[in-house]
Order: structure tokens, then C-alpha cells, then sequence
């Protein structure tokens, strides 16, 4: 039996249901398929992308009862695949693809600015705890902190609205922050993110 | 002579399909069903 009645049998057997002789079909046909793919798109899983999709038009067309070119089974495939491959180069002449190298790699300069989900939680925990500890300030060095870090007033904003000189606020400040730093230290407190 | 064509033989691989784009083609098929309705044709696929 000759290659090209095989085929038109196997497509004959395929289209009556018989799921076997696809397999054949796509095994007797694959290395050269790929190797006529690869051969124009140098590229392994490109050239697996276009075998799909040569094979999903076939399969497509043989259900269909579409196929009429009995026994001319493979320049068929091949011409699908060739559609394919002009397909694939004119898409990426319009958005080319950009690969980067082992010295170059274009993620390690670009990425997403926000927070993850988990960093996310972390700063929410982070919050809560040091309004915790804000807490625990005198009331003079809570009330400076507060206006500074949470409602970003100057300190000059803050002078006016305590009624104190800026020397005063920014003493205030300071004293706030080492207090601060000593809660942490003396309950060993580990506020990261 | 045979040792020059033996040292790189593994650069030489046939380029094929993967077994696993031939085992999704398989089930595309088995999973594909088309169906005609007032002359018209429809595709589905049923997982």
C-alpha cells in the first residue's frame, strides 16, 4: 500500500470515527511537519504552537466533511502550516517580541510598583500595631507625632495649632520618636515589611 | 572520520512534536463535536 492511499484511508477510517487513525495520521506526519515548520521559524515551542494548530485546522476541516483533496493528504497539511507560519511572522512583525539574555533582562528594570497581597497585609499589621504604640506616648509628644506623621502639617503648622514655639514641637517630635524606639526595643517589637 | 560525526550527535536532534501536543490533539478531537442545524454547521467541545 503507497503513503498517499494510507492516508486517504486513514482519513477515510478517521471521519467514520476511529480515533486511532488520527493518531497514526499526526504520528506518520509529525517529524516532517515539524521539521518544515522549524525550518522557518527556528524556534522549539513556536514550531510546537504551529504543529497544534496545523493539526487542530485538519481535524476541524475532517469533521466537517469539508476535506476534498483525497489523496493529497500531506501538501494539504503543509499549506495549512505554511498559512500558519506567514500568520505567525506578520503578527510579530506588528508587536515584535522582546527576549531578554543571560546580561540583559528587561524585568529586573520594570515591574509592578504595588504592594502583593501579603506585603499588603504585612503594612496593615504594621499600622494597627504602631497606633498601639502611639498610644502609649505622652500626651504633648503624641499629639506632635501625630499632626506630623499622620496629617503632614509642618512643624511651623504645629507651633500655631499647640500654642508652643517650633523648638518646642520639633523637641517634641524628637522625644516622641526616641520614646517610640524604646517601646519597640523593650518589648522587642519587630515592625518590618 | 566516525569519531567527527559522533561528538555532537545530540545537536543534531529531528525536531518533532512533543508526545504531549499529540496526547491535546487526540483529546481535541475526542472532545469535538459538530453539530448541523438548518443547514448550518456548529461546533462544541465537551470536556
Amino acid at each position: 500500500m503507497d503513503i498517499l492511499t494510507e492516508d486517504s484511508l486513514l482519513i477515510k477510517n478517521y471521519i467514520s470515527g476511529d480515533e486511532k487513525a488520527l493518531e497514526i495520521l499526526i504520528e506518520k506526519h509529525n517529524q516532517r511537519l515539524s521539521s518544515f515548520i522549524y525550518s522557518k521559524v527556528n524556534n522549539r515551542d513556536i514550531t510546537e504552537d504551529i504543529f497544534q494548530d496545523t493539526f487542530i485546522k485538519v481535524i476541524k476541516t475532517l469533521r466537517r466533511g469539508t476535506y476534498n483533496e483525497e489523496g493529497k493528504f500531506l501538501p494539504w497539511v503543509m499549506r495549512i502550516a505554511h498559512n500558519l507560519i506567514i500568520d505567525h511572522f506578520r503578527k510579530s512583525s506588528r508587536m515584535p517580541m522582546f527576549e531578554g539574555s543571560d546580561t540583559f533582562d528587561i524585568f529586573a528594570h520594570i515591574g509592578d510598583e504595588k504592594l502583593n497581597i501579603e506585603r499588603q497585609l504585612i503594612k496593615e499589621q504594621i499600622d494597627s500595631d504602631l497606633e498601639i504604640l502611639v498610644d502609649e506616648l505622652p500626651e504633648d509628644q503624641k499629639e506632635v507625632l501625630i499632626m506630623r506623621i499622620y496629617r503632614d502639617m509642618s512643624f511651623k503648622e504645629i507651633a500655631e495649632n499647640t500654642g508652643v514655639s517650633i523648638n518646642t514641637a520639633l523637641g517634641r517630635m524628637r522625644y516622641a520618636l526616641i520614646n517610640l524606639r524604646k517601646i519597640i526595643e523593650q518589648n522587642n517589637i519587630a515592625l518590618t515589611n | 572520520m566516525g569519531k567527527i560525526y559522533a561528538t555532537e550527535s545530540d545537536k543534531c536532534r529531528l525536531v518533532k512534536a512533543k508526545p504531549e501536543t499529540v496526547k491535546f490533539l487526540l483529546a481535541y478531537s475526542k472532545s469535538l463535536s459538530i453539530t448541523e442545524a438548518k443547514g448550518l454547521q456548529f461546533e462544541s467541545n465537551m470536556n
